[in-house]
């Protein structure tokens, strides 16, 4: 490959570009993009309500008798449950109130606990919040090394080590995991508890060490393996071989100009995490017996609390959507690149 | 023109893969054989029915009598094992299958037609990407009630979108090839160029693109069962073994859980290996 001088320049245009200095950040058009993005979030979160919202219609039968599923249809009942969806009224109307309710964060009344669902949520929310983010630390943090290690040992022993592992971790789901991890570190060793999430912050962590390393397994595989690839992409690139025969130190290029322009993929990869991890959840916390949100998700479809499962599913929809617009509206703050690319398109 | 976003499909099919030497292929395809085998063929293999009790051997660990040793209530083991082969592997079948059919439909239609109709259908399929196939299949179970059924049905309508951006995809890139404006010289309609001579050059990709979902869909449908909403006992099922053999966890009764979970890992390992092979030996690039 010859370094002739123009190769230089679109390196030190790469480099350039690499330098956040040179990107402009408010222009217009940038303003236009997030507006752009911002109308299509909103889009796609009410196009998603209304399939939340009206999946109810998709059941045969009468909605009160729906509702009322394992429980006495007493009269009081009945007219209880019809005033309070306004079940007799048109059902365009029925979802209008509701997604007035949902917007300000009401979603009726639960069935089971006779609270509201906003209360039963926010009681739950924490453990699974702390879950959440315990196993995208472990993910942030195993994924991305034993992705860098792969790239950067291609080809060799190292390199060929990892991604048996992490083939071989793909297949463990989150349940194998949580079973085998209580079997040696809760049961044979006593390292951990195996039940429950502990109270007070300290404790709630000691007790979550484990369900958070079963939550994490499958999702570390993800990121190391989209780690690898985006990696060796880079280090295949002119710019970078120009770096490194201008004398640039080893770890300069690779922090500067290899890690930094792979991180665009990665990125794209861990807002898709956001929604996996919320619903993995659900698994994990019922292997370890923990009061979240996933635990209560699945008690609601066994005691048939429709309108908890549906502001559940809206919560883990919305928190998916919103997690992919704030990284799709970063992306050019991140790298520049890809706003030039927008803007030639 | 919205740019299309990469979908984890298409990050997970650009990621590395280990090229499977032939041995390892093989191991893969025999494990496959020999649990579909024994799915047909359970009441024939298995030593004993998978709900017989034996209230002398219970939680006992392998002997002649129970090469795999018994649960807690004393039921063998490897027959239940076998017998789980059945809902374990069915289900998956059936998603791939089912969401095959509705994403390639979809995606020829999407990518053939162009225009406001790409539009509408790229417009679903991001609402639908923002539905994780197993918050969609909880949700089905909530609205249905419990089995196998509602939840294949709701994992084929949330696999169909990545068979479908794949399909799509493809055939924007089939397209513009000769071969398409020469059936359309000779006065060839565009349904039937589209139905009968692209569809089948693009199945092979996205039919092994669709064999690597086997296994997630495999775990994830175990893994509803595992929650108590999949398929219910008595029917012998490995995500159902598990959820059954919990309480014996902490008692120290580990082989009731164990088993069943060897079994997803293996068949998931094997599915997932034999897919990889099968999109290499098929190549074709995957456009972004």
């Amino acid at each position: 490959m010859a370094l002739d001088s123009s190769t230089v320049a679109v390196a030190a245009q790469n480099a350039a570009a690499a330098n956040p200095r040179f990107g402009g950040r408010f222009t217009a058009a940038g303003l236009r993009r997030v507006a752009g993005k911002l109308g299509s979030l909103v889009l796609t979160l009410f196009l998603a309500s209304l399939l939340v919202f009206f999946s109810r219609f998709l059941v045969p039968g009468d909605p009160v008798t729906f509702l009322l599923r394992g429980r006495k249809p007493s009269p009081e009942a009945i007219a209880q449950v019809t005033e309070q969806y306004g079940l007799d009224l048109p059902p365009w109307q029925q979802y209008l109130n509701w997604l007035v309710g949902a917007v300000q964060g009401d979603f009726g009344r639960s069935l089971q606990y006779r609270q509201d669902v906003s209360t039963v949520l926010g009681e739950r929310l924490p453990v699974t919040l702390m879950l959440v983010v315990m196993a995208g630390l472990l993910i942030a943090i195993v994924g991305l090394s034993a992705g860098i290690v792969a790239a950067l040992n291609r080809g060799k022993a190292l390199d060929r080590f990892t991604l048996i592992g992490l083939t071989m971790l793909s297949a463990v789901p989150s349940f194998v995991g949580s079973i085998v991890l209580i079997a040696i570190f809760a049961v044979q060793l006593g390292w951990f508890p195996t039940f429950g999430s502990g109270e007070g912050f300290g404790d709630m962590v000691y007790h979550l060490v484990l369900p958070s390393i079963a939550l994490a397994i499958v999702f570390v595989v993800l990121v190391g393996k989209v780690t690898r690839s985006s990696m060796v992409e880079q280090l295949d690139r002119e710019h970078v071989e120009v770096a490194i025969s201008r004398g640039l130190k080893r770890g300069t290029v690779i922090r500067r100009h290899v890690f930094r322009n792979a991180l665009g993929p990665i990125l794209t990869v861990s807002g898709i995490l956001v929604a996996g991890l919320l619903v993995a959840s659900t698994i994990v916390e019922a292997a370890f017996g923990l009061a979240g949100m996933g635990s209560l998700l699945v008690q609601s479809v066994d005691r048939l609390d429709f309108p908890v499962v549906q502001a559940i599913v809206m919560f883990v929809v919305t928190a998916f959507v919103v997690v992919n617009a704030i990284i799709d509206i970063a992306e050019p703050w991140i790298d520049p690149r890809s706003a030039a690319g927008a803007a030639a398109r | 023109m919205t740019t299309p976003t990469p979908t984890l499909a298409v990050e997970v099919m650009r990621a590395p893969r280990l090229r499977p030497a032939g041995i390892t292929f093989g191991i893969a395809l025999g494990i496959v054989s020999v649990m579909t085998l024994a799915a047909i063929f359970a009441p024939f293999i298995a030593p004993y029915p998978p709900d017989q009790l034996d209230f002398a051997a219970v939680n006992a660990g392998p002997s002649a009598a129970h090469w795999l040793g018994t649960d807690a209530l004393g039921r063998d083991l490897l027959s239940r094992l076998i017998y789980g082969a059945r809902t374990a592997l069915l289900g998956p079948l059936l998603v791939v299958i089912g969401s095959t059919i509705i994403g390639m439909l979809l995606g020829l239609l999407a990518g053939w037609r162009g225009g406001w109709i790409d539009s509408v259908l790229g417009r679903v399929f991001d609402v639908l990407f923002a539905f994780p196939s197993l918050l969609l299949a909880i949700m089905a179970v909530a609205l249905f009630g419990k089995g196998l059924i509602a939840p294949v049905i709701a994992m084929s309508i949330a696999y169909a979108p990545f068979v479908a951006r794949l399909t799509r995809a493809l055939v924007k890139a089939e397209r513009t090839r000769p071969y398409v404006s020469a059936y359309r010289v000779q006065g060839f309609s565009g349904p039937w160029i589209a139905l009968r001579r692209v569809l089948p050059n693009v199945t092979p990709i996205v039919g092994a693109q669709s064999t690597l979902n086997f296994g997630y869909v495999l775990a994830e449908l175990a893994g509803l069962s595992f929650l108590g909403l999949g398929v219910q006992p008595p029917t012998p099922d490995w995500g159902a073994m598990i959820n059954e053999a919990q309480p014996g966890i902490v008692g120290g009764f580990f082989l009731p859980a164990i088993v069943p979970a060897v079994a997803v890992v293996l068949v998931v390992v094997a599915v997932n290996i034999i897919g990889e092979e099968l999109s290499e030996r098929i190549g074709g690039e995957i456009p972004a």
